[in-house]
């Protein structure tokens, strides 16, 4: 401790003694003794007055540090909390717009991957049943064509083949045999020949397209089905809301020709 | 004996009453406090010496606190608020101490 030869607030260099009430200086116990003692003194009473606002201040004062964090910070400090309050909002500002930008990337892709793989899917299935990779069902006839002498020529088969398609017939299927873009009917020694196999009659077809419209391209005059009672058969042209084509055939990959992208035409 | 009565009924009134102190003198109350205990135990210093006198008593201890309360006004206006409050605790406490080291000689010749 240090040895501090002045008294912190009253120095005895001024020891005005007009308000001390003893004369000659007490010291020690006998002094905290006296001034223990209660009496009406101006010396007490200013005392007491002092001692209250220093209690009145202190509880105050406690209270305050009690119920408030940041009241009792300085200016400079508030400025700097709030500024790394600010850095740190922008900091999880920018987190949230970069996810959300992530999310919404990510949300578009599957969106598009999903409309792509849809689209393909549809894309799929039209080219195997216009490709006879796939079976097939809808609206359609049903022609018949007997032939018992065997003498409807594989011309007519054609003709009737074409009045098809010519007709918008979708999906055709001759006995067990799908017939595509790439089929053909030639005239053999046995009989006639479609894709490579024989065709016995009599000769069914199923075509899956507008009924009607089919039904009346067979029956112009002079057209397939007259061809067929020409040659000496008979055929026989069934309507139908449904009918199936279920033969499929085996599709080649394409071994010259490769996709080409069609925007940059 | 009045002094402790006195400092009694103000931490009463303190806890009654419940005040809110105004935002422009938060800054300045603590360093007061301190400097009204420095004050205070000078105080009690000066009656164990004998040479106890209210009016240096008084002027002491309202000095004290409207000085520190000064240096930290002066200390916020130059940008050094918190350092120079800081500082003066520091001194305060200084004093406190010594003053403390008095008393005790006083009392128990120690």
């Amino acid at each position: 401790m240090s040895t501090d030869p002045q008294p912190a607030a009253p120095s005895p260099d001024d020891p005005s003694p007009a308000g001390s009430p003893a004369p000659t200086p007490v010291v020690g116990w006998r002094a905290a003794g006296r001034a223990l003692r209660p009496r009406a003194t101006r010396a007490q009473a200013l005392t007491g007055v002092l001692c209250a606002l220093l209690g009145f201040a202190i509880v105050v004062q406690v209270q305050q540090t009690d119920e408030s964090g940041l009241t009792v910070l300085r200016e400079s400090e508030l400025v700097s909390l709030l500024d790394q309050t600010t850095r740190q909002a922008d900091e999880l500002q920018q987190q949230v717009n970069e996810l959300e930008r992530t999310h919404s990337e990510l949300q578009s892709g599957s969106t598009s991957r999903e409309a792509a793989l849809e689209a393909a899917t549809r894309s799929a299935a039209a080219q195997g049943i216009l490709s006879g990779r796939l079976p097939a069902q809808g609206p359609g006839v049903v022609v018949t064509v007997s032939d018992p002498t065997g003498s409807v020529s594989a011309l007519t088969l054609l003709n009737l083949l074409e009045e098809l398609r010519n007709a918008g017939a979708e999906a055709v299927q001759l006995n067990d045999l799908r017939l595509t873009a790439s089929s053909y009917v030639v005239g053999g020694d046995d009989g006639v020949v479609v894709d490579g196999s024989v065709v016995a009659p009599p000769y069914r077809w199923v075509a899956i397209g507008d009924p009607s419209t089919i039904a009346t391209a067979l029956a112009i005059p002079g057209g397939a089905l007259a061809k067929v009672q020409i040659d000496g058969g008979t055929a026989d042209v069934q309507q139908q809301d449904q009918v199936e084509v279920t033969a499929t055939r085996a599709v080649a990959e394409p071994e010259h020709a490769t996709p080409r992208s069609a925007t940059d035409d | 004996m009045i002094a402790v009565i006195g400092l009694l009924v103000g931490v009463v009134a303190g806890l009654v009453l419940e005040p809110t102190i105004p935002a422009a003198l938060q800054p300045y109350l603590p360093i007061a406090v301190v400097a009204a205990l420095d004050a205070l135990f000078g105080g009690l210093r000066a009656v164990l010496d004998g040479i106890f006198d209210d009016r240096v008593f008084l002027v002491s201890f309202l000095s004290n606190v409207v000085v520190a309360a000064l240096i930290v006004f002066l200390g916020d206006q130059l940008g050094v608020g918190s350092q120079l409050s800081t500082g003066v605790v520091v001194v305060l406490g200084i004093r406190i101490f010594s003053n403390v080291a008095a008393i005790r000689r006083h009392l128990f010749k120690a």
